[in-house]
């Protein structure tokens, strides 16, 4: 039957991980973003190659964020026991959202390279990017990319705070506030994620539209934090932090909902493609066009059997989901294909036909992966790696898939 | 409580009753967790654990192997996506040809809604009907009720029984053993 664990006696903080993992992190960060940039100014790929890599990074990682961040608001809101163990690498990897914050300045800065509605020139040419300009301007979209920001900053604050200080003073009443932030939490998140995606990727092609795009960049992340947060869990585990809390009752449930996620990922693609496909509006279908286009068309196939079929696959019998090692390995493949979605959303407009990969996506990726990692650690650094006194710890603790 | 008689082995009584098998009855979950690991242990396989409300573990005491449902589902699912498809294919592209907005006769983005639904359907009512299949459903009469300290099943009790068609199963040995696993005294059960 079961044993109650000794949390006294189980390691549930970072301690000497946490000042190797901030330097590593960080200091990878630092270089990648400077040999990013200095690989942007001195090679012929140029200004306009650094920020498309850029774009990608910084909405792969910021996807990621938003990922933990709906994970956080979803267990509230149902009220959910099983994760409370594994809830606050959730809550650690919502911490970088500032950062990333900081991380949208250079995308202001380099307007003119990635979004051809900031160029003027070009709008005066074009009657359908004039009839958008009430939407896409400047300063509006300055406006809504602050603001969507300030709405997640703000709720990424308030749950890791909240749950924080339950760590020392155990109120219940903290867990009831988050109960109850999280439903209109869950509104705005959605409201916000929509039009960020929709001015961040969308815009790149300010011509085309699709009215799922949102939930195809929510699909993609939500899948990708998942597997982060198996993989982390499992780099913990690795690394003996929380050996016994968390079981392999909680693997199968993140294994499960990575499968779970594979699948609405590739139902929402495919509804998008479905339409697109049928209805054949030439300003709509050129999207789907320059995605078929030599590289890009093999790329889409990989997407369909790498970011579908084959997640779909390993994952879908009890047994890998209840091993450690296949959900940790599927995890860091579907992250891998999630970084290839969002560059396949980005890159068609820049090298058409070609693949076009750059050293550029590597350093960036290296960057603003790095100072990911180093703000996630910080955040946590001080704190236990499970919510020692939420309410709910004993259900999270004692739980079992039947 | 009925003083059976453990003289006569055979399997029919005087009045032409066949003994089904014997029911224990424990008080809590752990006592029956450690009984039905004994049960397990013996080498009996026509047996069951009988509890008010799902005990964890009790899978694991009892050596439950895995259902099969599982691939059964899969199978379905896959022949439903084949049905979709070819059903499709056939009927547009080879018995009726239908052009539909200059799309090819066969058409796969097309078809794939019918084949997503189709999988669905033939997952879902395969998993129902197996489940309950599986489960030996539906079953109009059990032994086991026959016994009315059974009912307590339902709130507060909580049994093991052994079946007489068990190839370990012996009326004194399986009684004694029963006796030994800490529960009540093992009863009778009469089919």
């Amino acid at each position: 039957m079961e044993r109650p664990i000794d949390l006294a006696a189980e390691p549930r903080r970072l301690e000497t991980l946490a000042p190797r993992a901030l330097r590593t992190a960080g200091g990878l960060g630092v270089v990648g973003l400077v040999a990013a940039l200095i690989q942007g100014i001195l090679t012929e790929e140029g200004m306009h190659r650094f920020y498309h890599a850029y774009l990608v990074n910084l909405c792969y990682f910021l996807s990621l964020s938003l990922g933990a961040l709906f994970f956080v608001m979803l267990q509230h809101l149902t009220r959910a026991g099983w994760s409370v163990v594994i809830r606050r690498f959730a809550e650690g990897l919502t911490a970088p959202l500032p950062m990333l914050a900081v991380l949208c300045i250079p995308i202001l800065v380099g307007r003119h390279e990635l979004y051809s509605w900031t160029r003027s020139g070009l709008v005066a040419e074009d009657h359908l990017l004039q009839l958008k300009q009430p939407y896409l301007n400047t300063t509006f979209f300055i406006i809504r990319l602050a603001a969507c920001f300030a709405i997640w900053m703000l709720l990424a604050r308030f749950f890791f705070a909240n749950s924080v200080r339950q760590d020392m003073t155990g109120d219940v009443n903290l867990t009831l506030r988050m109960q109850a932030i999280s439903g209109p939490g869950m509104v705005l998140f959605a409201i916000t994620l929509t039009v960020a995606a929709v001015d961040l990727l969308m815009s790149l092609d300010p011509h085309w539209y699709s009215t799922i795009f949102g939930v195809y960049y929510y699909a993609g992340g939500v899948v990708g934090f998942f597997a982060l947060l198996a993989l982390v869990v499992f780099l913990a585990q690795s690394s003996g932090r929380l050996p016994r809390v968390i079981t392999i009752e909680h693997y199968h449930d993140m294994g499960k909902l990575i499968f779970a996620f594979v699948v609405f990922w590739a139902y929402i693609a495919f509804s998008q493609y479905l339409l697109i496909w049928y209805a054949n509006i030439p300003e709509e279908t050129v999207w789907f066009l320059h995605r078929q286009d030599g590289d890009w068309g093999v790329m889409s196939l990989v997407l369909l059997f790498g970011h579908f079929v084959v997640p779909f696959l390993a994952l879908i019998s009890r047994r890998a989901k209840r091993r450690k090692a296949s959900v940790a390995v599927t995890a860091v493949w579907v992250l891998s294909m999630h970084w290839l979605d969002i560059y396949w959303l980005v890159m068609p407009g820049v090298s058409e036909g070609h693949l076009g990969l750059s050293l550029m996506d590597l350093t960036c990726f290296i960057g603003i992966g790095g100072l990911f990692v180093a703000t996630a650690v910080l955040a946590l650094r001080e704190h236990s790696l499970i919510p020692a006194r939420d309410p709910r710890l004993i259900e999270s603790l004692t739980f079992e898939n039947v | 409580m009925s003083q059976a008689s453990t003289t006569s082995p055979a399997k029919t009584d005087a009045e032409g009753r066949r003994l089904w098998g014997y029911l224990v009855e424990f008080e809590t979950p752990e006592a029956l967790l450690d009984a039905a690991e004994k049960v397990r242990d013996a080498g009996y396989t026509r047996w069951d654990a009988h509890t008010p409300f799902p005990v964890h573990g009790l899978n694991d005491a009892m050596g439950l192997r895995p259902t099969k449902l599982p691939w059964l589902v899969f199978g379905a699912g896959l022949t439903g996506a084949l049905t979709g498809l070819v059903l499709q294919g056939y009927t547009n592209a080879f018995d009726y040809k239908f052009l539909i907005s200059g799309k090819p006769y066969f058409s796969l983005p097309a078809n794939i809604p019918v084949m997503f639904e189709l999988t669905i359907l033939f997952a879902a009512l395969t998993a129902f009907a197996g489940m309950i299949v599986l489960n030996g459903l539906p079953e109009w009469y059990h032994a086991l009720f026959n016994r009315r300290r059974f009912r307590r099943v339902t709130a507060d009790r909580f049994f093991i029984s052994v079946e007489a068609r068990d190839p370990k199963f012996h009326a004194r040995q399986t009684r004694a053993f029963l006796a030994s696993l800490g529960g009540s005294t093992p009863e009778e059960v009469e089919d």
